[in-house]
C-alpha cells in the first residue's frame, strides 16, 4: 500500500520536473517582457514531434536530439519576437492574446497538415527499461528526462543570475528605458528571451516523447498545465516554477490513481483554487508581480 | 450631468448611432427575402458571436476586465436549457432564466474570489480559464449529460411549435437569433450611459484614481463580470437549441473561449458596433477556411488559414477594425462626427 503510493508520488515528481521545465519558459517570457505565451503548448508539440521523428528517420535517441530542438525553437522563437512579438510589448493583453492564438493555431494546423492527427508513439527498447532503487520502480525514462530537466532548470537560473547576458535581462525587466541608455540591446536581448522561453518548451517536448503519444492537439494541454503550473508556483519566480511543477505532478498522479485517469487534472484545479484563495500570488511569488 | 458629457462619442442623444442601428436592423430584417436558407444559418451564427461578442464587451470594453474562459458561462447556460429542456420538458423561454442566473451567479463568484484578493489583470484571464478547463473536464464525466458522448435534443416533430420550443427551421432561427442580438445592443447601449456605465469606463480608466473619487470599483467590475457571464450563458442556451446537439469539448473548450472573444477585439472594444461588426468578419472566414479545408480534405488546413488571418488582422488593425473605419470616416468627413 505506502510503497504503491510512495511509486505514484515517485513518478509524479518525475514528470514534474520535466513540467517545471515548461513552466520555466513561460516564466522566463513573462519575468522579462510581461507577456503570456498562450502558443507555449504548440512550442512543446514541436519539440514533441522533433523528438519523434529524429528516432524514426535517423535513429537518433530523445537525449542526443536534445541540442536540436533546442537550437530549432530558439530560433523560432527568437525569429518571432525579432519579426512580430516586440511589436506587441505595449499593446493590449488582448491584442497580444490574438496574436499568440493566431500563430498557436497556425502551429497546429500545419503539424495536423503535415504529420496528420494520429498519435506518434516513439518506442524504442530503453522505453521498458526500468530502475529499481527499494521498492520504488521508476522508468528509465522518465528519470532521464527529469534529470535533464532539473539541470536545464537549474543551469537557466545561474545563467540568469550570474552571466552579463541574464544581469541584462534582468536590467531590461527592471527597467526598458533605462537598459537601453546604458546599451543593453532590448529588442536583441528580449528576442533571446523569447527564444530562450521556446527552448525550454521544445526540450520538454523532446523529453516527453518518449512516454507520450505525440499528436497536434496535445497543445492546448500543454499551454494549460503550464498556466497551472505558474499560477500555482508564482508568475516570474523561477523556484516558483520548480515548485508547481513538482506539486502539479504529483497532484496528476494521485488523481490519477485514486479517481479516475480521465480525470487526472482534477487535484490539480483544486490545488489551483487552494492556493488561489490562500496566496493569490502564487506560492513563491512576489506581491506585485501581476500586475 | 448628462450635458458636460457632450464631448463623449457614444453620448446618448447621439441620433448617428440610433440611426445606423435602425437601418442596420431594418436591412437585416429585409435580408431574408434574399439570401438562401444556407446564409441564413451562417448569418444566425453571426448574429449570435455578435450577441456573445457584445456581451463580453460590457465587462472587457466598458469596464475593462479581461476574463478569457468564457466559454465556462457558455457551456454551463447550453447545458441548463438543454437538459431542462430534454429531461423535464421546461420550456427554453422558462429555463433561459436560470441559465442567466446561474451563469450570473457563477461569474460574480469568480470575479469576487479573484477580485478580493486583488488578482488583477493577467492572473485573472489565466484563473478564468482554468475555470472554464476545470467544468469541462467535470462535464465530461458526468453520466446525467452524456459524458464526453454529448446530449442530444430530440428530433423536431411534425407538431413543433417554434414559438413555444424555440427550435425551427432557418427563417425562424435567423429572426429569433436577431432578435437577440438586437435585445444585447439595446442592453449595452443603456448600460453604457447608465450611471454604472460612467463608473466601469472610469474603473478601466484608471481603477485607483476611479476608487479614489468613490467609485466603488470591486463592486463595478463583479458587476460587469456578472452581467456579461449570465448574457454569455443565454447565449449558449441558444446556441444549443440550434444545433440540437451539446458536446463539453465544443461549448466548454478552450476554442469557444477563444471564438467568443475574437468577434469584440477584432471589430473594436468598447464600442456598440465593434463586436458586431467583428462577428460580420470572423465567422464567415472561419466557414471560409472549413470549407477550404473540407475541399483539399486537409485537416489542419481550416486552422492555418484562420490563425494566418488572425494574425494579419491584429497586425493591420491593432485596435479593432470599427475604430479604424471610424478614423477613415472621419478624414473624410472632417466635420462629421461619427460613434
Amino acid at each position: 500500500m505506502i510503497d504503491q503510493y510512495a511509486n505514484i508520488v515517485a513518478g509524479g515528481l518525475l514528470l514534474g520536473a520535466v513540467y517545471a521545465l515548461i513552466a520555466t519558459g513561460l516564466n522566463i517570457i513573462f519575468g522579462v517582457m510581461r507577456v503570456v505565451n498562450f502558443a507555449h503548448g504548440e512550442m512543446v508539440v514541436i519539440g514533441m514531434y522533433t523528438g519523434y521523428w529524429a528516432w524514426s528517420l535517423v535513429k537518433l535517441p530523445p537525449l542526443a536530439a536534445l541540442p536540436f530542438a533546442a537550437a530549432l525553437l530558439f530560433g523560432l522563437g527568437y525569429a518571432f519576437q525579432r519579426l512580430l512579438g516586440n511589436r506587441f510589448l505595449t499593446a493590449p493583453q488582448h491584442v497580444q492574446f490574438i496574436l499568440f492564438i493566431g500563430l498557436a493555431l497556425m502551429i497546429t494546423g500545419l503539424h495536423a497538415m503535415l504529420f496528420g492527427p494520429e498519435p506518434r508513439g516513439l518506442q524504442s527498447e530503453a522505453s521498458f527499461a526500468v530502475y529499481r532503487v527499494g521498492f520504488l520502480r521508476l522508468d528509465a525514462t522518465r528519470v532521464q528526462a527529469a534529470v535533464v530537466a532539473v539541470i536545464l532548470v537549474a543551469a537557466l537560473g545561474l545563467w540568469l543570475r550570474f552571466s552579463l547576458t541574464g544581469k541584462a535581462l534582468k536590467a531590461a525587466a527592471t527597467n526598458p528605458v533605462g537598459g537601453r541608455a546604458v546599451g543593453i540591446r532590448i529588442p536583441h536581448l528580449f528576442a533571446v528571451t523569447a527564444g530562450i522561453g521556446a527552448a525550454c518548451a521544445g526540450c520538454a517536448g523532446v523529453l516527453v516523447a518518449p512516454f507520450f503519444d505525440t499528436q497536434p492537439y496535445l497543445a492546448a494541454d500543454y499551454t494549460l498545465l503550464a498556466f497551472i503550473t505558474v499560477i500555482v508556483g508564482g508568475l516570474a519566480s523561477l523556484p516558483g516554477a520548480m515548485l508547481g511543477g513538482l506539486l502539479i505532478g504529483v497532484a496528476e498522479a494521485l488523481a490519477a490513481y485514486t479517481v479516475a485517469p480521465s480525470l487526472k487534472s482534477l487535484f490539480s484545479y483544486a490545488l489551483l483554487i487552494i492556493v488561489i484563495l490562500a496566496r493569490p500570488v502564487g506560492l513563491l511569488g512576489k506581491p506585485g508581480d501581476a500586475h | 450631468m448628462t450635458d458636460r458629457c457632450v464631448l463623449d462619442e457614444t453620448a446618448p442623444t447621439d441620433w448617428r448611432t440610433l440611426t445606423a442601428a435602425v437601418a442596420f436592423v431594418a436591412l437585416m430584417v429585409a435580408l431574408p427575402a434574399v439570401v438562401n436558407p444556407f446564409h441564413m444559418t451562417v448569418l444566425s451564427l453571426i448574429f449570435l458571436f455578435a450577441y456573445c461578442g457584445q456581451a463580453w464587451n460590457i465587462m472587457m470594453g466598458f469596464a475593462g476586465q479581461l476574463s478569457l474562459g468564457h466559454a465556462l458561462y457558455f457551456g454551463v447556460g447550453s447545458y441548463i436549457v438543454a437538459v431542462l429542456a430534454q429531461r423535464y420538458g421546461i420550456s427554453p423561454w422558462i429555463g433561459a432564466v436560470p441559465a442567466f442566473v446561474v451563469c450570473a451567479l457563477l461569474g460574480a463568484a469568480l470575479a469576487a474570489v479573484g477580485f478580493r484578493f486583488a488578482v488583477r489583470g493577467v492572473y485573472f484571464a489565466l484563473l478564468t480559464i482554468a475555470f472554464a478547463e476545470l467544468v469541462r473536464i467535470l462535464f465530461e464525466h458526468w453520466e446525467l449529460i452524456g459524458k464526453t458522448g454529448g446530449f442530444f435534443l430530440k428530433a423536431l416533430g411534425a407538431d413543433n411549435n417554434p414559438l413555444l420550443s424555440l427550435r425551427g427551421g432557418p427563417l425562424f432561427t435567423y429572426y429569433a437569433s436577431l432578435a437577440l442580438l438586437v435585445i444585447s445592443w439595446v442592453v449595452a447601449w443603456r448600460l453604457l450611459h447608465s450611471r454604472t456605465g460612467y463608473f466601469w469606463r472610469a474603473v478601466r480608466e484608471d481603477e485607483d484614481a476611479a476608487r479614489a473619487l468613490g467609485v466603488p470599483a470591486f463592486r463595478m467590475k463583479v458587476l460587469a463580470v456578472s452581467i456579461s457571464a449570465g448574457m454569455t450563458g443565454v447565449g449558449g442556451a441558444w446556441f444549443g437549441l440550434i444545433n440540437g446537439s451539446l458536446f463539453p469539448e465544443t461549448v466548454l473548450g478552450m476554442r469557444m473561449s477563444i471564438d467568443l472573444i475574437l468577434a469584440p477585439i477584432i471589430g473594436g472594444l468598447g464600442s456598440l458596433f465593434g463586436p458586431i461588426l467583428g462577428a460580420f468578419i470572423t465567422v464567415p472566414l472561419n466557414e471560409l477556411a472549413k470549407d477550404l479545408a473540407q475541399k483539399y480534405s486537409l485537416s489542419g488546413l481550416n486552422l492555418l488559414i484562420y490563425g494566418l488571418l488572425l494574425t494579419l488582422v491584429v497586425i493591420a488593425a491593432p485596435e479593432g477594425v470599427w475604430p479604424k473605419l471610424v478614423k477613415a470616416a472621419k478624414r473624410l468627413l472632417p466635420k462629421g462626427r461619427r460613434s
